[in-house]
């Protein structure tokens, strides 16, 4: 359900794992390798791992949609390793009983990852590359750590 | 024993995924000032540690010999 691999990801596979009867949608978020980013352009990716940390993370993400949308089932696959462009990254399924959870959930996933789940990835671009630190740009760490209200 | 595992730019910085730290017992401040002083060309700002695969929310925390520490740069996932 909550996995780091270094192959291309089944994304019907994941859907499958958060198929149920009492489900009455299922949302996928997808995040695939984007060429430019303002004017820079991608060549491709590295991502590195700290495996069995980001998988429990991971699980801890579920565990948190699981306890604010009590029915919801979550699967999430992220890759590791050279990405070339348009390369799925990570996919997110969350199903539950009413369409509106499932998108809420989805979203509170892909924000989670990008803040607690160790992974990293590096940028090759034409003239350079660069392991790439806070994407959200608003989330800092002036004690060397996440607050507590991060890791929640 | 402390094994202290390194990712991503600072693993490729330090040319090497672990270092190791040769005490008994140790706090994360202290163990961090003496990774600081053995890899002086590694930069810790904004570093986040993990001891057995938790985040850090003490930094008196102390860490045994068998512990394995990790230091995570800010994550880019997703």
């Amino acid at each position: 359900m909550y996995t780091i691999t270094k192959e291309p990801i089944r994304t019907n596979k994941v859907i499958e794992n958060v198929i149920h009867p009492d489900a009455g949608a299922v949302n996928t978020f997808i995040g695939t390798v984007r060429e430019l980013t303002g004017e820079k352009r991608t060549l491709f990716l590295e991502y590195d791992a700290y495996v069995p940390m980001a998988e429990k993370k991971l699980e801890e993400i579920g565990a948190e949609i699981q306890d604010r949308w009590k029915d919801a089932r979550v699967s999430i696959v992220h890759r590791i390793g050279r990405l070339d462009i348009s390369d799925i990254a990570v996919v997110i399924a969350v199903s539950t009983p009413h369409r509106a959870d499932s998108f809420a959930a989805s979203r509170h996933a892909i924000e989670r990852i990008k803040e607690i789940v160790p992974i990293w990835k590096k940028e090759h671009w034409e003239d350079g590359e660069e392991w790439i630190g806070d994407q959200l740009e608003r989330t800092e760490y002036p004690t060397g750590k996440p607050k507590e209200e991060h890791l929640k | 024993m402390i094994k202290v595992l390194l990712f991503a730019g600072l693993q490729e910085k330090a040319g090497k995924a672990e270092v190791s730290i040769n005490r008994e017992s140790i706090s994360v401040t202290k163990l961090i000032e003496e990774i600081r002083a053995n890899e002086p060309n590694l930069d810790l700002t904004n570093v986040m540690v993990a001891v057995n695969e938790e985040f850090v929310n003490q930094p008196e925390q102390i860490v045994k010999s068998g512990d394995t520490v990790a230091l995570l740069p800010p994550v880019s996932g997703g």
